[in-house]
């Protein structure tokens, strides 16, 4: 492939720090914690985003672990403000005051996104590991707004939060999001260990998203400018779809230590990443093999050598492969003409067991990253 | 009131900026980015919450003076813009021109 038919990457989405207060057991990132020591530096940062602006990249997402664990936050926004960025803050919103929301406004921040866990306190206490979460977060989105941001409320939804669908939508109502983003849970990292815990079945998902249809109507009829956005699940679905919009071809991630990603999760996959403190960007995402690699469609195997699809799909997932089968470029075992699709029918067996689940669910904390590690 | 006379403005969910690399003005919210044709980014870039719609088309006309009896067209995007929610226009203005 000729370098000159790459198009340049239009986010870039930049992982400041992978260390959070919150333990979400659906968490995505690494199962290994990593402190502060490894992070990139301002400096290093500030040239991350220009190098990657002068390539084309408009989109900023600021994000985690939880981003405001980073002295140089405000610092970053302006920067990325001066750039030309449009800068997304996405946040837990713990650790955020009225103060650092005017603050981030006055730097230039387009957006902020805070994650909940769950409507009501209970869950959300259980699931994020923290007492004082839900009414910290409730607080913060009444602030972004009344300091007129855009506003996007994030739910990563499974098993314990789906058939409270109806009690999300209201509380978005109630908290005048612009956009609500209902994101059935991927099992990658921390959530792929959690998964039995977490998978719903069928009948929950279809029922969410009957409800949230619902709503839909009633928010057109009202003249309610809120945007509801289903994210559905991959397991339920019969053809995968093309990751990240097709590795390598809109998405740039950058984690805490400097690493180049095509995807959030491809630090899993067993090659060798560039980092941005040895290689310039655009070498990265024009020529390294991290970028390269399944850019095109000639690494791919049967069933998806031969398949009509698979310019679109692409072969699904690399990392879900590699995770089930321990080969990368295996088919995605979300396809049902995979040889492997009997994972997924197992996963999803799991779903409707109603016997509790063997294994404890395990939160993102230090002790079970340890624990596993050992393992 | 006629919409000729009427001042648009960019919702504030928008962000209106030219890109270099795209050569074109897009239309940037949280999480993404519409990318307008030449003459959308063209009359986009007009609105300031100032001018109205006939001012738009005056601007326009001066800027381009290849471009002649525009208006309509620039009457029927506002009116597009404002369906797609891009611009907010006064609660009293005419739907029909
Ligand atoms: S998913 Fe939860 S634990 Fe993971 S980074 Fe986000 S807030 Fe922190
Ligand atoms: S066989 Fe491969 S290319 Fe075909 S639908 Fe399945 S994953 Fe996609």
């Amino acid at each position: 492939m000729e370098t000159s038919n790459i198009n340049p990457p239009l986010w870039l989405l930049a992982e400041l720090t992978y260390r959070c207060p919150l333990q979400c057991p659906y968490c995505s990132n690494p199962l290994k914690l990593e402190g502060s020591e490894s992070e990139l530096t301002t400096a290093q940062w500030i040239d991350v985003f220009t190098q990657a602006r002068e390539m084309g990249a408009v989109q900023l997402g600021l994000s985690g672990g939880e981003p405001l664990l980073r002295k140089d936050l405000a610092e970053l926004i302006r920067e990325a403000r001066a750039l030309g960025y449009y800068s997304n803050l996405i946040t837990s919103g713990i650790g955020l005051n009225a103060h650092k929301v005017a603050d981030f406004r006055k730097s230039g921040l387009d957006h902020i996104q805070i994650s909940f866990q769950a409507s009501n306190e209970e869950l959300n206490t259980w699931l994020s590991g923290s007492r004082k979460a839900i009414e910290q977060k409730l607080e913060m989105a009444r602030e972004i707004k009344a300091q007129g941001y855009p506003m996007v409320l994030n739910f990563v939804t499974h098993k314990h939060n789906l058939d409270e669908v109806d009690k999300i939508i209201e509380l978005c109502i109630e908290l005048k999001a612009d956009f609500v983003e209902l994101a059935t849970c991927k099992h990658y990292g921390w959530a792929f260990e959690n998964r039995a815990h977490l998978l719903p079945t069928r009948e929950q998902l279809e029922r969410a998203e009957a409800v949230t249809n619902d709503y839909r109507r009633q928010l057109e009829a009202e003249g309610n400018p809120m945007q509801l956005i289903f994210v559905t699940p991959d397991y339920y679905e019969d053809v995968p779809v093309a990751c990240m919009g097709g590795l390598g071809e809109i998405f740039l991630t950058v984690t805490p230590d400097g690493t180049a990603l095509p995807c959030h999760s491809a630090r899993i996959l067993p090659m060798t990443f560039p980092n941005v403190k040895t290689t310039r960007l655009d070498q990265i995402w024009q020529a390294s093999d991290g970028f390269m690699r399944f850019r095109d469609n000639a690494w791919m195997k049967e069933p998806c050598r031969s398949c009509a699809n698979k310019t679109k799909d692409r072969g699904g997932c690399r990392c879900q492969a590699y995770m089930m089968t321990g080969d990368m470029y295996a088919t995605d075992p979300l396809c049902s003409k995979s040889p492997d699709h009997h994972h997924i029918e197992a996963a999803v067996a799991q779903a409707y067991e109603t016997k509790p689940v063997a294994k404890p669910i395990l939160f993102r904390n230090p002790r079970n990253a340890k624990a596993l590690q050992t393992l | 009131m006629s919409l000729k006379n009427c001042v648009p403005s960019l919702n504030p969910m928008y962000r209106l900026q030219w890109e270099n690399y795209q050569e074109a003005y897009v239309l940037l919210y949280p999480e993404g980015m519409v990318k307008l044709n030449g003459s959308a980014g063209e009359i986009m870039a007009m609105v300031d919450g100032k001018r109205d719609v006939t001012a738009i088309a005056t601007a326009l006309s001066e800027k381009f003076p290849e471009a002649q009896g525009i208006e309509a067209d620039i009457v029927e995007f506002i009116q597009h813009a404002a369906e797609k929610e891009w611009l907010q226009l006064p609660a009293d203005a005419v739907q029909a021109p």
